[in-house]
């Protein structure tokens, strides 16, 4: 995987260079504009992240994770799931500040290429804050009735739970 | 809904600090964890620039629009409510290419635009129809090439490649929108069956 992995970013940044270069985009111009909108969005997400990271870092110290996780431990286990990661299963269709919080807990606690850290970093990546977008999206337009979309989310998001635990064996022996 | 959880998370570890005797680490981990988040955000800043840089790159050179092209013939199939060329196919298409080239500035607008106009030709306006809910459950499954953020984040806490766990998130993606978009097509197949009964 290694092998692989060192060639994505490099090379995607080539390639959108090139693309933009035949395009006849001004490219430093162009990136300056955007790096900018990345700065201001960055720090913007800082006080959500601020609260959540406290509150988790105090539940993490309070003893409060790992016994939750010790409580999940025989049933995570029998299904082949890391209980260590359950804290982020249960808050990442919630909050993406309170779910990057626990996933920087995980890294500390377990390192971020265990694998734990790496089954936590497929299940941030593969999946999104659901409850959030679902409630900005139908809000957005005054929907009452989400009918099948919550179930119907909710399988995406355990499928992408379970998947992430069997990608990272089967990518990583 | 956050408003609960996180006086709870607080309010839960005091509870559990009493028990376990840990209010010394309690005490430090207020004054630690708000600070760690500070922390991540310098860390991350500079990836994160650079990489919404370059994708400010690719989307002024069209290739948000190519991707919509590209999306375009599946999504038809996906949608059948809204005919080719519609404004709320075009709004759906812009917003999944802006996902998946990991645009969430631009992304969520778009969603935004694409949900206003889904319910414009809504006959029960307090009611989801069908595209609707496919719409929310394929953004809601992050189907993103590069999710920088995450790699930012396996980086600063000493990753050796923090890329590499890549396929594995496409893989699970990929298999997690396939159950999403299947789900919700078995859920509002039923329902229809009933109401013809």
């Amino acid at each position: 995987m290694e092998s692989f992995s060192v060639y994505i970013i490099p090379a995607v940044i080539c390639i959108i260079l090139l693309f933009g270069f035949f395009r006849r985009v001004p490219l430093f111009d162009t990136f300056l504009a955007g790096a900018k909108e990345g700065l201001w969005s960055s720090v913007s997400i800082l006080p959500s992240l601020v609260g959540l990271m406290m509150a988790v870092t105090m539940l993490s110290a309070s003893g409060a994770l790992e016994l939750l996780t010790g409580w999940a431990a025989p049933a995570a286990d029998f299904l082949g799931f890391p209980a260590q990661v359950l804290p982020l299963a249960l808050l990442r269709p919630i909050s993406g500040s309170g779910s990057t919080a626990v996933l920087t807990e995980i890294f500390q606690n377990y390192g971020a290429d265990g694998f734990i850290g790496r089954v936590a970093s497929v299940m941030m990546g593969s999946t999104e804050t659901t409850f959030y977008a679902i409630a900005v999206y139908f809000g957005s337009v005054g929907i009452k009735k989400t009918r099948h979309a919550i179930p119907a989310a909710l399988a995406a998001d355990t499928t992408g739970y379970i998947m992430s635990v069997l990608a990272v064996k089967l990518f990583f022996r | 809904m956050l408003n609960i959880i996180w006086a709870v998370m607080i309010l839960l570890s005091f509870v559990c600090a009493l028990f376990t005797g840990r209010m010394p680490q309690l005490s430090e981990a207020v004054m630690n964890g708000a600070g760690s988040a500070v922390e991540l955000v310098i860390g991350t800043l500079g990836m994160m620039c650079v990489w919404t840089g370059f994708m400010k790159i690719a989307d002024a050179g069209g290739l948000t629009a190519v991707l919509c092209k590209a999306f375009y013939p599946l999504l038809k199939r996906l949608f059948p409510d809204y005919g080719a060329g519609s404004g709320a196919l075009k709004a759906i298409s812009m917003n999944m290419a802006a996902n998946f080239l990991g645009l969430g500035n631009a992304a969520t607008p778009l969603g935004l635009a694409a949900m206003k106009e889904m319910q414009k030709e809504n006959p029960e306006p307090k009611s989801a129809n069908n595209s609707m809910v496919m719409f929310v459950v394929i953004n809601t499954a992050s189907i993103q090439l590069i999710p920088t953020f995450m790699g930012a984040l396996r980086a600063q806490y000493g990753a050796a490649f923090p890329f590499d766990i890549l396929p594995a998130v496409w893989l699970a993606s990929v298999v997690s929108l396939i159950v999403g978009v299947i789900a919700a097509k078995l859920m509002q197949g039923r329902k229809k069956e009933r109401r013809l009964r």
